[in-house]
């Protein structure tokens, strides 16, 4: 086992994809001789050259779009959408079009691209480069969305991802990129696609959450744990298809919930999260659901204070987990 | 300006039939295209099919056994000319939903695409799921389209881009109508395309109405095609009521495509005959001397009259393809009618793999 940042298990997955499969395309702005913005396509272009890493021009949707039509005909595009920020353009060729080219085509047709994109807040990134994304395509059936938290799972979904046969998003928490290491397997491994990971056991309190979120719900539980507290941390890895299971099993026995996500309160995805616990657990639960969010404007401000008082942080997250606890 | 730009738009289009002219006085201008008359013959039987099949969803709509219809009259030359110049099941189309003729001279037949006017599961575009006209069929390279518009070119210059890399020599063409090139996907897919010279062809369908938003409020140009010049690529304009004029510019845009040369812009000045759809009414937007006018440029009658002048086509043969296309029609139109509707209970196949 080598320890890797989470950005490069990102670039390892590529690499050994491209290599297994002449069918791998890599698209996006810069992803070329730079190697990407945050250099996760560092060295691809190098050893697989322009046609399979290929800069394209400006254009987001031009990018989702050329990507859709290239598995229309045969290869496996893999397209990085430089911030989540910018994904925008594209939405129309992700909903109306990726998204629906299997099911309105009765299975004729099907769109086996990838789309990856760092997402998420704290690096300074202002309004336009701090983003969570995520709910806004969790909500549409036929794309499956994946968050990793570990080197190991950026890797190991990624890989899961350029085999999928459908489209995939595949965000990428850019705080995490290089914050975050830990060992990944030696040798050819995919992790699957679907399963939640329980990232730490516990009997009072279950923490659910996703991207960089996890480490910090990680940090509040050791904080928690010091006060008598046990909370359960469960890693979503993949918002779509949910891992209703894992959450329902968990609350099962801890009887409390939180859900803990950067992306603002209103319809994020954690709404989802509390509907299913609600819904298929209400029996089980001695507390209401909780959420921790970032708030209800329109986006992350650039400057010190105000984008640290956006982020839930593991201090704001202990805080719920103790009121959750005492209620 | 509006009258200014007509005016020439005009001139345009007839500098466009001169030339033709001329070469027939020489020799047949199907000759000099290297069109044989059997091939001719076979371009006129898919003009009157897809013509006899548009003519009757709109029966069949106005009867209330389809509940939605959207169509192509008017644009049959431009479509089967076009289609002609492409090799069908090697080169790949990405339609609009007016290229009825279009696929019908690419290989879907009369029984399929009634299958989708009457939303019935054997419908190889959608299973019935999609309204009619929103063709997709695999074996014949028609991608599955949706209805948002200048989407599916950027399929088509992705599947462009995907046969370079494979080293096949097929070439992609996007069609649609001038309404979709005010669009950001238009502009970004010729970009593409010109960026990376693509074996790829945009066809521009110029019916001069996008529903009611008539040219002059579209664009600040005559003709699409005058922008090829900004995205790299060659760009023409031609009558898309001449078969064999909308034939020769598409031949010239595929093999240079397939030979290397890069992709083509060609604007097709067509007529549209019918309201943009069933819902709605286009002389609530249209005066009638123009909408009177319209049906005198019938580019069926065009082609009929071409080949019956030509000797390549008697009454007798001209009503018998009459005959025999109205009774595929007939013959799709009960099938279809007797065909399974989908099961509600398949609501939820297919939205990923191995839900089927």
């Amino acid at each position: 086992m080598a320890v890797r940042t989470l950005i490069e298990g990102v670039r390892e997955a590529l690499a050994e994809e491209m290599e297994r499969d002449d069918r791998v395309w890599v698209l996006g702005e810069d992803v070329g001789r730079k190697g990407g913005v945050f250099l996760a396509t560092e060295g691809l272009h190098a050893r697989f050259g322009d046609a399979r890493v290929l800069d394209t021009p400006l254009a987001e949707s031009g990018i989702v779009g050329v990507a859709i039509g290239a598995a229309l005909n045969g290869l496996i595009p893999v397209a990085e959408i430089q911030f989540a920020d910018f994904i925008h353009p594209a939405f129309d060729q992700l909903v109306s079009e990726a998204a629906r080219i299997r099911y309105r085509s009765n299975g004729e047709w099907s769109c086996p691209i990838v789309v990856r994109a760092p997402f998420g807040g704290g690096v300074h990134g202002g309004l336009y480069h701090s983003q969570s994304v995520e709910a806004f395509y969790a909500h549409v059936p036929g794309l499956k969305v994946v968050i990793p938290s570990t080197p190991e799972d950026a890797k190991g979904l990624l890989k899961s991802a350029i085999r999928d046969p459908d489209p995939v998003m595949f965000f990428e928490h850019k705080k995490a990129y290089r914050l975050i290491k830990g060992e990944v397997p030696d040798g050819e491994y995919v992790t699957p696609i679907g399963p939640a990971a329980v990232r730490r056991e516990g009997r009072h309190l279950t923490c659910v959450a996703w991207g960089l979120m996890v480490h910090h719900c990680l940090e509040a539980a050791e904080t928690a744990a010091a006060e008598g507290i046990s909370a359960e941390v469960i890693d979503l890895r993949t918002l779509q298809p949910l891992d209703r299971d894992t959450i329902l099993r968990s609350v099962e026995k801890t009887s409390r919930a939180m859900v803990v996500h950067e992306d603002n309160l209103t319809g994020g995805f954690g709404a989802e999260v509390a509907a299913v616990i609600a819904g298929e657990g209400f029996a089980y639960l001695d507390a209401p659901v909780t959420r921790v969010a970032g708030p209800d404007v329109p986006a992350m401000p650039f400057n010190h204070a105000q984008e640290e008082a956006f982020l839930p942080n593991p201090a704001r997250i202990a805080d719920a987990m103790r009121r959750l606890r005492a209620y | 300006m509006g009258p200014d730009r007509r005016k020439r738009h005009n001139r345009l289009t007839m500098s466009e039939e001169d030339p033709g002219r001329a070469t027939t006085a020489r020799e047949p201008r199907h000759a000099a295209l290297g069109l044989g008359g059997e091939q001719l013959r076979t371009m006129f039987r898919h003009l009157v099919l897809a013509r006899a099949l548009d003519r009757r969803m709109w029966v069949l709509n106005r009867q209330g056994r389809a509940p939605f219809v959207i169509s192509g009259q008017g644009h049959e030359a431009a479509q089967v000319g076009a289609a002609a110049a492409m090799r069908p099941g090697v080169d790949w189309l990405a339609p609009y939903y007016r290229d009825l003729a279009f696929c019908i001279a690419l290989g879907m037949t009369a029984g399929e695409f009634m299958m989708a006017v009457f939303a019935r599961a054997a419908d190889p575009a959608s299973g019935g799921r999609q309204m009619p006209s929103h063709f997709g069929l695999r074996r014949a390279r028609i991608l599955t389209t949706s209805s948002t518009v200048a989407t599916q070119v950027l399929h088509a210059v992705g599947v462009a881009y995907a046969s370079r890399v494979r080293g096949l020599d097929e070439v992609a063409v996007a069609s649609l109508g001038e309404g979709a090139t005010s669009k950001g996907d238009w502009h970004e897919a010729m970009n593409f395309a010109g960026v990376h010279r693509l074996p790829f062809v945009c066809i521009v369908q110029d019916n001069d109405y996008a529903i009611s938003v008539p040219h002059r409020l579209q664009m600040g140009v005559d003709s699409a095609a005058e922008r090829a010049t900004g995205y790299g690529m060659a760009g023409a304009t031609v009558d898309g009521g001449d078969l064999m004029a909308v034939y020769a510019a598409t031949k010239e845009a595929v093999d240079r495509a397939r030979s290397g040369g890069g992709p083509s812009l060609i604007c097709a000045k067509v007529a549209r005959f019918t309201s943009h759809s069933s819902d709605d009414d286009q002389r609530r937007y249209r005066p009638r001397e123009e909408l009177e006018a319209l049906l005198r440029r019938d580019p069926i009658e065009r082609f009929r009259n071409y080949l019956a002048d030509e000797g390549l086509l008697s009454e007798e043969e001209d009503e018998a393809v009459q005959r025999e296309c109205a009774a595929d029609v007939e013959d799709a139109v009960g099938a279809a009618e007797a065909a399974a509707h989908p099961e509600a209970g398949d609501l939820l196949r297919h939205v990923f793999a191995g839900e089927g």
